[in-house]
């Protein structure tokens, strides 16, 4: 039921984000994200967003230059988790504004927060878009406010 | 290069590094590294973080960082948040199950839990959800469950959702906690609620009976809620539930047909559909009005599904055949009212929509379209043919044939052609010739080794189907003198393993052959030394068959002709034999060969060199003299009696004759065994019998034991103990007996090693000529370390 893993690969098959909501080795870990990565390349536009991988189910969607890939298990909604790469998409384009490649790749720590805000354990947190910006704005409020602690030191 | 920290590089320094250097990538990440560890010897705080965030980067680029996991907790106990953060953060990518730091930070995440920051709070409780160990689950347990009242809902819902994963770990906390956590179901908050929802929906997954008290709550909650995350988790946990309750079914039909009938999400459409079907809800069986509705609703399902199977959106399609597939087992009649939709699906470019419809089709299959669909299905192989010279396919159809081409999905076709064909004892098949072409098409034009089914189905129709055994002999010819068969050019995608039927099926029903000598020629090729052996040992069979049938067919019409033929197909053979087959590696090959050039020279020696005599007799047409008596003596080998395939359970048909008990034991069994010296077959054939008797499973293998033991019961208490105590004094002496059950081996065991050891000699060792003197223990062993060394 739950997600195994999110992976967010560039149209060159560079990783740009992977977060893995199973414990696995390492060398599994490459070996898993080298396989869907190639899978997923080699699709074209036209065809369904949905593919098998041994015995779990791997779902993507392309939004410009980036795969959004996750893995699930067989028994899991398709339609479900698109709308929640959807979700996320939207709240990344809400904090970013108008996000692109670049901007994931120099904040990729930000992009790993807002999806902790929106998957927890690999299940649904927040279907809202506000909580998780806000969420996300407390942090930088915090960080902002230390940061010139610092600097008035 | 990086001694004061003032030149270290930044996260974004590193970056922009790694795009720039393209071409030396690894050398240049090899050196950030090497820098990497110097700024994580040294103390300052946001160093260690800076170093520790770009090792995060670097660790998703697929470097390792578990060399720094010490480093890490470190930056996680800071006091900072920032750097609290970047902490977590690598913790998160890099910790496994077996990391020894995590010890370490059992306290620090306490601490971050008790923390006013909500924030701190939430990178805490995340961060602990990725690296939860048994111990961390059992010692913080308590911490979280308090929690679940904070006043902050953000906090609330994390502590939930992190809850599941410490009860994945340490299950103990779930019975502890369960009330509280049924209490957030009734939170003000939705997204609380939310999460409460997701939680009891995997904990149900694993184990539903618990969470039937439940059900009433989730229920209102299905009612009134309109939030379409929140409802398709739910509708996903009634699916889990309602085969344990029988009487949700019926409360639950109502809302989820309005659900279907209204709602314009199409991901809760698909999973209330999923859920009709997989929870039962569909099952006609029961009361009248219940069953109406039922197949009601099911109508309204496939209606449904046929409005996504020709939406354009590929995504709607495969969910719809996935559903349908689901749909088939119950209602097969709906289902096909679909099948020119599906079957055009077939012809889909996108692969995973074929693989479903495969499915379907495979399902859905019966005997009036079936034709239809293996013409279908043989269509997709046929492209090979045509596309492998040219060179000009179109960019749309490259993917398309490179998918086509490709081994084991052509491999599964043909699998699925055979298996859609061949069940239910060909129930399907009208047309026993039809289904033998599309047979050999196959071998043709397969492309991919799948010469063992398809042999074992040509085997299969031409044993079983007498009708049908003529036109099946014909092919097989035709398959025999098949050059590309029998000299493949590359043996991995070559069917060759199909002349193994044909060699068979032609030499049992060499009757029905037109020609018997072209076949002979085939079979005596050079080429066929070259196949593989099982192949080469089927064809020295047949060979011989044909032969004698051939002979014997030459009795009825025996003249000079005949015999000439006779002795050039004699030598033709014994030399085919002699070269190729007598000298070859495999034994089976080498061993008939010379059986039957061994049977040939015999033959040889009483067939007729000379040319006959035609006796003029007085009658008036010329006699012919009588055929040699050989002629006819091969023939009864092979052909007095036609097999017939028998069932597997003919056997049970049988009835058991009058007066034959099977159950009674032929002779009386012998009486247990005098206690016998141990001999080597002694202690294999006795120790079961008394283990057997002994212990409870009674594990014994020969049925005598086994009767031994049902005896035994019969036997006195009295005479059992007596026996016991026999064996007991037997086994105690006896070197082979390992010992178990029965009372105390244990004790007598240790007893004979106190025994033995008390009995050994101890020896006091002087050591004069050297340093130290070494005194001698009461226990002689020193590995185990008893007493002073």
């Amino acid at each position: 039921m739950p997600i195994n893993y999110v992976l967010l690969v560039s149209r060159q098959g560079k990783t740009r984000l992977a977060k893995w909501f199973t414990t696995l080795s390492p060398k599994e870990k490459s070996k898993i994200v080298k396989d869907v990565t190639q899978l997923v390349l080699a699709r074209r536009t036209k065809m369904c967003n949905f593919l098998e991988y041994k015995d779990t189910k791997v779902i993507y969607r392309r939004y410009a230059s980036l795969y959004f890939i996750t893995g699930v298990s067989p028994e899991d909604n398709e339609l479900l988790t698109l709308e929640i790469i959807h979700r996320y998409v939207e709240v990344l384009d809400r904090y970013f504004g108008n996000v692109s490649e670049l901007d994931l790749i120099f904040n990729f720590e930000r992009a790993y927060y807002i999806l902790d805000e929106l998957l927890l354990a690999g299940e649904m947190q927040e279907s809202s878009k506000t909580a998780p910006l806000k969420a996300i704005q407390d942090h930088d409020a915090i960080e902002m406010e230390e940061a010139n602690e610092e600097k008035n030191k | 290069m990086n001694i004061n920290g003032l030149f270290a590089h930044s996260l974004t320094d590193l970056i922009r590094g790694i795009r720039q250097n393209k071409k030396n990538e690894q050398s240049y990440i090899a050196k950030e590294i090497a820098d990497i560890r110097l700024e994580l010897r040294r103390n300052d705080p946001d160093l260690k973080a800076q170093a520790i965030a770009k090792l995060t980067y670097l660790q998703m680029m697929g470097y390792d960082m578990s060399w720094a996991s010490f480093h890490v907790v470190e930056v996680m106990s800071s006091p900072k948040f920032l750097y609290k953060g970047i902490g977590y953060l690598g913790a998160v990518q890099s910790f496994n199950q077996e990391t020894d730091v995590l010890m370490l930070t059992t306290n620090l995440i306490k601490k971050d839990l008790a923390s006013a920051n909500a924030s701190e709070i939430g990178i805490a409780i995340n961060g602990l959800s990725h690296i939860l160990t048994p111990d961390l689950a059992r010692d913080l347990c308590a911490d979280l469950v308090a929690m679940l009242n904070h006043s902050r809902p953000i906090v609330r819902k994390k502590v939930l959702l992190v809850l599941y994963k410490v009860f994945l770990k340490y299950p103990e906390g779930l019975r502890l906690s369960f009330s509280r956590m049924k209490d957030r179901l009734e939170d003000p908050d939705p997204s609380v609620v939310s999460a409460a929802v997701n939680v009891i929906c995997e904990l149900a997954r694993r184990n539903p009976k618990n969470y039937l008290s439940l059900a009433p709550q989730l229920f209102k909650l299905l009612t009134t809620s309109s939030n379409n995350w929140m409802l398709i988790k739910i509708i996903k946990l009634f699916a889990a539930l309602t085969p344990y309750e029988p009487r949700l079914t019926k409360k639950l039909l109502p809302p989820i047909t309005t659900l279907i009938q209204t709602t314009p999400a199409m991901s809760l459409l698909y999973e209330c559909i999923h859920t009709v079907i997989a929870g039962g809800m569909l099952a006609t069986t029961g009361s009248g009005s219940n069953a109406e509705s039922a197949n009601m609703l099911a109508a309204t399902c496939v209606t449904k599904l046929r409005t996504f199977l020709e939406d354009p959106d590929q995504n709607l399609k495969y969910i719809g055949l996935l559903a349908l597939t689901k749909i088939l087992p119950s209602h097969p009649h709906l289902v096909a009212e679909h099948k020119d939709i599906i079957l055009k699906c077939i012809d889909d470019p996108d692969i995973s929509i074929r693989m479903r419809t495969l499915d379907l089709i495979v399902g859905m299959a019966n005997k009036k379209n079936l034709t239809e669909i293996v013409k279908r299905l043989i269509s997709h192989l046929l492209p090979i043919n045509e596309n492998d010279v040219t060179t000009s396919s179109s960019l749309n159809n490259g993917a398309a044939t490179a998918a086509l081409m490709d081994p084991t999905y052509r491999a599964d076709i043909i699998r699925r052609i055979i298996f859609i064909c061949s069940q239910n004892s060909y129930a399907n098949i009208t047309n026993f010739e039809w289904y033998l072409a599309v047979l050999s098409d196959l071998t043709n034009i397969a492309g991919v080794n799948v010469g063992e089914s398809l042999m074992q189905q040509f085997m299969d129709v031409g044993v079983r189907v007498k009708s049908a055994r003529s036109y099946t002999v014909q092919l097989m010819m035709r398959l025999l003198a098949d050059k590309k068969l029998t000299e493949p050019t590359r043996t991995e995608d070559s069917n060759s393993m199909v002349l193994l039927a044909a060699a068979w099926l032609t030499g049992e029903y060499c009757a029905l052959l037109e020609n018997p000598e072209t076949a002979l020629e085939l079979l005596a090729q050079k080429s066929t030394a070259k196949l593989d052996p099982a192949i080469q040992a089927t064809y020295l069979q047949t060979m011989l068959k044909i032969f004698a049938y051939w002979m014997n067919s030459l009795q009825y019409s025996w003249n000079e002709e005949a015999r000439q033929s006779l002795v050039e197909m004699v030598d033709l053979l014994r030399d085919g034999i002699k070269d190729m087959f007598s000298r070859s590696p495999d034994l089976e090959v080498q061993e008939r060969a010379s059986n039957i050039s061994v049977i040939l020279d015999i033959i040889a020696e009483h067939v007729p060199r000379t040319p006959l005599k035609i006796a003029n007799s007085i009658s008036f047409a010329p006699t012919m003299p009588k055929p040699p008596a050989v002629l006819g003596s091969l023939y009864p080998l092979f052909f007095n009696q036609e097999l017939n395939p028998v069932a597997p359970k003919a056997q049970k048909k049988v009835p058991v004759p009058e007066g034959l008990d099977l159950e009674s034991w032929i002779h009386e069994p012998v009486p247990e065994q005098e206690p016998e010296s141990s001999d080597d077959d002694d202690f294999l054939n006795e120790r079961p019998s008394r283990w057997g008797e002994e212990a409870v499973s009674g594990k014994s293998k020969k049925k005598g034991k086994k009767g031994r033991d049902q005896e035994d019961t019969k036997e006195s208490a009295e005479a059992k103990a007596k026996r016991k105590a026999e064996r007991r004094e037997r086994q105690k002496h006896d070197p082979y007996y390992i010992g178990g059950g029965g009372d105390s081996p244990k004790s007598q065991k240790k007893s004979q090693d106190d025994l033995d050891v008390d009995s050994i000699p101890i020896v006091q060792l002087s050591m004069d000529g050297f340093a130290k003197p070494i005194v001698a223990t009461r226990h002689p062993c020193r590995v185990c370390g008893r007493g002073d060394a």
